[in-house]
């Protein structure tokens, strides 16, 4: 009875140890919830499409980054209400601005946010395989090839992360990469973009082929890499579907997503904003914030007056150009022939920039935030003028190049050109700041080529070429990332 | 099992085989006193055979041999054995008291510890408090009776939920204890007062075993079981009552009402709405209305005995409330029945089983919100009848007429709790025990509300034009499972060491499904089940949730006292739970206590003063992981995804919130310095406590961080991170008396205390964090903020009534806080002194913490006539008064008699008036200190004479009446200073809380 005893509470004992035993953390990680959240997505389809929506999405915050890139330029000056009216417009437009500027930190958290969803998809582009997984794949690259060259353009080196998200921690841990590893990412995607896309987009509004090779391409030119650019350009331009368009028409309502368009951020109407969330907003907030103070007429709706295009830029276009007109907007002319009445506001030029003005629409509240006018981010112009500076810069092929610029001067109704060398670098710059006016390009442009301070009032060398990192950034890294050079 | 049967077989062989033996009787009685005692058991050793002494303490047993052993035994006093001598057939005992409760054994956690060599800061409630007590729920015997526990009702409603803070509020979110039944997790809010035998509360690091379960205090409750060796007894408790509201508010009458809106729409330049006032009268008092009075019933039966080798203990109970408003329409109905088994299988294995069934039955009515039944009943103008709606909406959108919104108000819950455990003892030597135990908990809820198609006037939120009922059913389980080692020895009589180590693993899961169905037939409660609905919605007419929360833990402690004078231990645990983050769910949680007994050195051992005395320390670290984190440590995918293709809106998915992975626990500091004192033979006994508790880590939400996470994007936004820091630090004092006058006279005494201070020393990343609600449209009025008390509220200081327009233009603009003064409006402080009045000049104007409570206690007895009463005190606690609806046309409270209608007449009250004011504005006007003391239960008790009993088979026969909630002595205003929401941030906000009743019993206890 007693042995029995002792084996019967051996056994007993040993039946505990090695229920404890069994128990380990493993029964940590069998928990049965039904939940739908970040880490467990990616299960179809679906579920990728519905998460590059997503990353679509930010495209519609760069709104700030054309505005804001407009104003540092010499085309435009801040404009508004004034001198306090959106104080980091103000001093962006006199080069004043400093790492305390909510819209520049607005540039730095909504592209950020852009890289931030596209990498969630990328961290999980292997979980689920499906036909077609590539070409949304390659969407997603070409939207963080995008958002990251924003920033790379806006504030030099960044933090890059690879395919995953960043993560509570890396702000004090992930060094700012520097330029040239930015752009050998954008290259890559790219060019993931480029083999994996075609040059028509299941739906109007997605990235294609050709979007890919014309930012390939630009990306390239900003990096002075001319044999590069060349290439893929003069490729787009002799095997993509893009063609000018007439200029009278591109800007308005009916010129959206046509032939000339090779990328273009989507806006609507339909759906109301506030002031609380300009993001969240599926409208272009910019073309409310450049409309024409109070303004009652016909055509246009009235905005804040922001933006506005100095008389050196109505200036630049000669007589016969037709681009000026569609361009900037003369208010006094246009008031005298309609009758139209507007208020004037901080540094009024009497020009408004007409290619992105209030149209008269039925958008709902708040009206000035909901504007649909899509942005043409990149226009086959664009590519044409970027094809003939990497061919007459690189000194590869200046017939060539005055072949593309002269395209884009004919569609103006102005003669071609049959300068070279240096003349022609100079015709191509002058043409590009005349075509792209109010489009976002210019002050990047003047950077690129070193010629920034020479027309840019307050721009100072070896400062301004990048915008500072937000004070807050700076602070949040706690030491791990530096300030800019002069801020 | 075979091993029983044995012993039973066993057992009923010695019964037969003792034929020839006889008889002893005699008398016990009370060392101290000489009376005698009845009740006593008296057990022949190692056998069923026993009796028990009558109301003369005299007893005869049969069947006794000699040399055989009688045990006595009675509670609380010391147990004897005596051998039984040849032929001896007459034994006296004298039964010496339990030298006041020193040895009594506490709970402690994995354990039991003698109550003298407690080290930490423990708290007990025995069954004799929560008998004198009579509590209808368990949570109200523990306010004023251990010190540093705060409970607070959140409604007087039956049944409804009651807060408990031990020492202070220190987190954000949860602040509620951990509570143990058995050593499981339980749930105070269901179980019967009735079938507890003690709860031991711990409050300071001595709760560190329980590591990150235990920061806010741990409540360890043990149930009745039997006694070995006693004979079977039979306790019947059930008292009858009457309940009523503790208060009504005093309202303006009709006439009152009339002048009031006259004055009012006059001050606005606008017609008198009362041109003829004289023919109001009084008009309805919708408050009497409104409250009931009520019956209340309870039956409790109990059956406790035991013998050598098995204990049992049944209890079986019935709980019946009526609500003081809608009565059935708010009633409480609980029924539980309970069964304990203990087991010694051999000397080495000891069974014990437990299980308590629960069912309980609610409905209740809307409370304690903008258009809740009591906030419409001050609300409704006294010119309305009872019936009458009001039709031309004249009242604003949610005050309606509270009587047709009790009768139209249907709902019905019902819960179904199995809970219990399982426990094996192993103790193959002595000094060794090991213990295996299984706690459940098992329980499935249902809930229906119907809301029949309905009308109470033009734009009524309460209006409905389609009955919906909507039914859910959910399930709530958990299991604990625990396994630890003890090992207890003294070396050469000195060393005394306790070692314990062990795990514990705890699982928490349960659904919830949800659904609704549209079109009831006939719109009538009747009817209303999703069964019967045929109607059609659009939209998801149903819903559900899982979950599963899981914990692994490892412990060990150690104690070691030198002699029984010098006492250390020390505590670890290792917590890892599924409430966070994979790569961050492990914490450690380390503490030590020690503690130092005077009065065995030798220069305190003669004192005739002090009987004990000891001096206590603690520190540790401990977690509370309720605040959350699973919810952080991972994203939803609620971010805003739309983007424009082929020309259309389309919705995609994005993240939400950002996520942080390293979200984890709060964690505590703990110190306590504590002194126990007993003087004067035991009769006095004092205890104190100093204490202080860092809670760092408190979850906020919304704080800033870098850009790089995408926090920018549409829908997303700062995460919840660990940035929170409090401290409470405060004082306990308890102090008991006991004294016996002659033989018929027992007084005891007992005050306790509690000092408290609460402040919020540090949030990183965000200012403040906002809560609780104030008014419409008003911003959030309390805040958590460093450099103030959790949950403060945030308004402004006002500086009396501007009395003539002079003062008005002598004072800075108030027009920014929605109009320009005028003569009779509140003038507000321009704290900053920037010479204007505006959101700027917002402040501290008050906190709902108390800065002390006090518990004092009274029990006196004289012949067979007993007293107990239980008072409260709270003092420093604010509230908000904020059942007052800002709308021209309703009814207000009778201090507005005492407005400003011209100067001088009010310093205090503003004018009336229907144009713009800035007197809505949260400023102090609406804060009141809710301080109170509170006679919370009076009870006179008479035990019939045994010379009555005698023949009835009945061994005591005592019946009672007593009152609950006598009186609150107050100056606030509202119904109830004792109530909260609970709320970290927002408790203390009165939308008209459901008052406590003021119950009146009558009730016997019958023991057999």
């Amino acid at each position: 009875m007693k042995r029995y005893n002792n084996i019967f509470n051996k056994m007993l004992l040993l039946l505990l140890l090695a229920f404890s035993f069994g128990c380990t953390e493993d029964y940590l990680d069998e928990t049965e919830e039904y939940t739908i959240d970040s880490e467990n997505y990616f299960n179809s389809e679906e579920d990728y499409y519905n998460a590059m929506i997503g990353v679509y999405d930010i495209l519609q915050s760069t709104y700030v980054n054309v505005l804001l890139g407009e104003i540092a330029s010499d085309n435009t000056l801040s404009g508004g209400e004034s001198a306090n009216d959106v104080i980091g417009f103000q001093q962006v437009d006199e080069m004043t601005h400093t790492p305390v500027n909510d819209n520049l930190d607005d540039v730095w958290d909504w592209n950020f946010a852009g890289v931030q969803r596209a990498n969630y998809v990328l961290e999980f582009q292997d979980k689920t395989d499906f036909e077609g997984r590539e070409m949304i794949i390659a969407e997603v690259r070409f939207l963080r090839a995008y958002f990251t060259f924003e920033l790379v353009k806006w504030f030099g080196p960044i933090p890059i992360k690879g395919d995953e998200r960043f993560v509570l921690g890396d702000e004090t841990s992930v060094p700012r990469a520097s330029t040239e590893e930015v752009y050998a990412q954008i290259e890559s995607d790219l060019q993931f973009a480029i083999d994996n896309l075609n040059y028509t987009a299941p739906e109007t509004g997605r990235a294609t082929k050709g979007a890919a090779m014309a930012l390939l391409g630009k990306a390239h030119l900003y990096q002075e890499e001319f044999d590069e650019a060349a290439n893929v350009l003069t490729d787009l331009i002799e095997n993509g579907p893009y063609a000018l368009a007439d200029f009278d028409t591109l800007f308005l309502q009916e010129g959206e997503n046509n032939e000339e368009s090779v990328f273009e951020v989507q806006y609507t109407g339909e759906e109301g904003a506030g002031f609380g969330c300009l993001q969240c907003s599926e409208g272009n907030v910019a073309v409310g914030f450049q409309g024409i103070r109070n303004y009652s007429g016909p055509v246009f709706e009235p905005g804040f007056s922001f933006n506005v295009p100095t008389q050196e830029a109505y200036d630049m276009f000669t007589e016969d150009d037709i681009r000026r007109e569609p361009s900037i907007l003369d208010i006094e002319a246009w008031a005298a022939e309609t009758g139209a009445t507007y208020a004037e506001g901080y540094k009024h030029t009497g020009y408004f920039n007409r290619k992105y003005l209030p149209r008269e629409n039925d958008n709902v509240g708040d009206a000035n935030l909901t504007q649909p006018n899509n942005y043409r981010s990149i226009r086959y112009a664009d590519v044409l003028l970027m094809a003939a500076e990497a061919l007459n810069r690189g000194g590869i092929d200046d017939s060539e190049a005055r072949t593309y610029l002269n395209e884009v001067r004919e569609r103006a109704g102005l003669d071609g050109v049959d300068a070279a060398g240096n003349a022609l670098t100079e015709i191509i710059y002058e043409e590009r700041r005349k075509e792209l006016v109010g489009e976002g390009h210019r002050f990047f442009d003047l950077v690129r080529t070193g010629r920034a301070a020479d027309n840019i009032e307050g721009f100072t060398a070896g400062k301004n070429e990048l915008f500072p990192i937000p004070l807050e950034e700076i602070e949040f890294s706690q030491g791990n990332w530096e300030q800019n050079p002069g801020y | 099992m075979n091993r029983i049967l044995v012993l039973i077989l066993f057992c009923i062989g010695t019964f037969s085989l003792q034929a020839q033996n006889f008889s002893v009787s005699g008398t016990v009685d009370e060392a101290d006193t000489g009376l005698p005692l009845p009740g006593v058991n008296i057990i022949l050793k190692n056998t069923t055979n026993g009796v028990v002494t009558d109301f003369d303490g005299n007893y005869t047993i049969n069947n006794i041999a000699a040399g055989d052993v009688l045990v006595f035994s009675y509670v609380g006093f010391l147990p004897q054995e005596i051998t039984v001598g040849e032929n001896q057939t007459e034994i006296n005992v004298s039964l010496k008291t339990d030298s006041a409760a020193l040895d009594e054994v506490v709970v402690i956690g994995y354990g039991t510890q003698q109550k003298k060599d407690i080290t930490g800061a423990v708290s007990v409630v025995s069954n004799e408090t929560i008998e004198q007590l009579n509590p209808i729920k368990v949570e109200q015997a523990l306010q004023g009776t251990a010190a540093g526990v705060n409970v607070t009702p959140s409604s007087g409603a039956p049944g409804a939920g009651i807060n408990i803070n031990i020492r202070g509020i220190a987190s954000n979110s949860e602040n509620g204890p951990l509570v143990l039944i058995d050593g499981y997790q339980g749930d105070l809010n269901t179980i019967n007062p009735n079938d507890i035998e003690s709860i031991s509360i711990l409050k300071d690091a001595q709760a560190a075993i329980y590591g990150i379960a235990g920061a806010n205090g741990v409540v360890l409750v043990t149930t009745k079981s039997g006694k070995k060796n006693t004979a079977p007894t039979i306790q019947y408790d059930a008292y009858v009552g009457v309940q009523e509201t503790s208060r009504e508010l005093p309202l303006l009458n009709a006439t009152e009402y009339g002048l009031l809106l006259n004055e009012s729409y006059a001050n606005n330049g606008q017609a008198l709405p009362f041109p003829n006032v004289s023919e109001l009268g009084r008009g309805t008092n919708f408050q009497e209305e409104v409250f009931d009075t009520s019956p209340i019933m309870s039956h409790n039966l109990t059956l406790n005995g035991g013998s050598e080798k098995v204990t049992y203990s049944f209890g079986v109970s019935h709980l019946d409330q009526e609500g003081i408003i809608g009565a059935k329409k708010s009633d409480f109905q609980r029924s539980t029945a309970r069964f304990n088994i203990g087991v010694d299988i051999s000397d080495a294995f000891t069974f014990t089983g437990n299980t308590i069934y629960t069912s309980i039955d609610r409905r209740s009515i809307n409370e304690n919100g903008l258009g809740s039944v009591l906030f419409n009943a001050l609300n409704i103008p006294p010119t309305f009848g009872v019936d009458q709606e009001d039709v031309n909406g004249t009242l604003g959108n949610e005050i309606i007429n509270p009587l047709s919104q009790i009768e139209n108000t249907f709902n019905d819950y019902n819960l179904n709790k199995f809970n219990g455990s399982f426990s094996l003892d192993y103790m193959p030597i002595d000094e060794l025990t090991f213990t295996s135990r299984i706690g459940y908990s098992l329980s499935t809820s249902k809930g229906k509300d119907f809301a029949p198609i309905i009308d109470y006037g033009p734009g009524k939120v309460f209006n409905n034009v389609r009955s919906t009922v909507n039914q859910n059913r959910i399930n709530d389980n958990s299991y604990t499972y625990d396994l630890f080692g003890t090992y207890e020895n003294t070396f050469d009589e000195t060393h005394h060491l306790t070692g314990t180590a062990g795990m514990t693993v705890i699982r928490n899961w349960g659904d919830g499904l949800y659904a609704t169905g549209y079109d009831v037939p006939n719109n009538s409660w009747d009817f209303a089940d999703i069964s019967l609905t045929t109607g059609t919605n659009d939209g998801l007419n149903n819903s559900a949730y899982k979950y599963d929360i899981r914990k692994l833990s490892f412990f060990g402690r150690l104690q070691y006292d030198y002699k029984g004078k010098y006492l250390v231990s020390g505590m670890l645990r290792r917590d890892a739970s599924t409430r966070f983050g994979p790569e961050n769910r492990v914490g450690y949680f380390p503490s030590a206590t020690a503690g130092w007994i005077l009065s065995e050195e030798d220069f305190l051992s003669d004192s005739n003063v002090i009987s004990f005395l000891k001096l206590r320390g603690s520190f540790g670290i401990l977690g509370n992981d309720e605040a959350g984190g699973a919810e952080f440590y991972r994203s939803l995918l609620n971010g805003e995804a739309t983007y424009v293709l082929d020309g259309n809106l389309v919705n995609g998915t994005a993240l939400g919130r950002i996520a942080n992975p390293a979200s984890g626990w709060e964690e505590a500091e703990k110190t306590n310095i504590g002194i126990d004192l007993r003087l004067l033979n035991n009769k006095i006994d004092i205890s104190a406590d100093v204490f202080r508790e860092d809670r760092k880590d408190l979850l906020v939400a919304g704080i800033p961080v870098s850009g790089i996470f995408g926090g920018g994007a549409p829908g997303s936004g700062a995460p919840t991170i660990n940035a929170g820091t409090t401290r409470n630090e405060g004082l306990e004092f308890a102090i008991n008396y006991k004294e016996n006058f002659g033989d018929d006279i027992r007084v005891g005494v007992g005050y306790n205390a509690t000092f408290l201070r609460n402040e919020v020393t540090e949030v990183n990343g965000t200012e403040f964090l906002p809560g609780g609600q104030f008014g419409v449209g008003q911003p959030q009025p309390a805040r958590f903020q460093e450099g103030f008390p959790i949950g403060y509220f945030y308004g402004y200081e006002t500086d009396g009534i501007f009395q003539n327009q002079a003062e008005v233009d002598a004072h800075p603009s108030q027009e920014t806080l929605g109009a320009a003064a005028s003569p009779g409006d509140i003038r507000y402080v321009d704290t900053n002194g920037d010479g204007v009045i505006n959101v700027d000049d917002r402040t501290n104007i008050g906190d709902p913490i108390p800065t002390a409570t006090m518990g004092l206690n009274l029990n006196f007895s004289y012949k067979n006539f007993d007293f107990t009463a239980y008072t409260y005190a709270s003092l420093g606690n604010d509230m908000v008064r904020n059942y007052e609806r800002n709308q021209p046309n309703v009814n207000r409270h009778a201090y507005y008699l005492e407005r400003w209608t011209g100067p001088g007449t009010s310093n205090e009250v503003p004018r009336v008036t229907t144009g713009a004011t800035s007197n809505v504005a949260f400023s102090d006007f609406y804060v009141e200190d809710a301080s109170y003391a509170r006679i919370q239960n009076v009870q006179i008790g008479y035990s019939l004479p045994e010379t009555f009993l005698e023949k009835t088979g009945i061994n005591r026969l005592r019946i009672y009446t007593s009152v609950q909630n006598l009186y609150t002595f107050t100056n606030y205003k509202g119904f109830d200073p004792s109530a909260s929401t609970g709320e970290a941030i927002g408790g203390g906000i009165d939308y008209g809380f459901y008052p406590v009743p003021r119950i009146f019993l009558a009730g016997l206890n019958l023991n057999f």
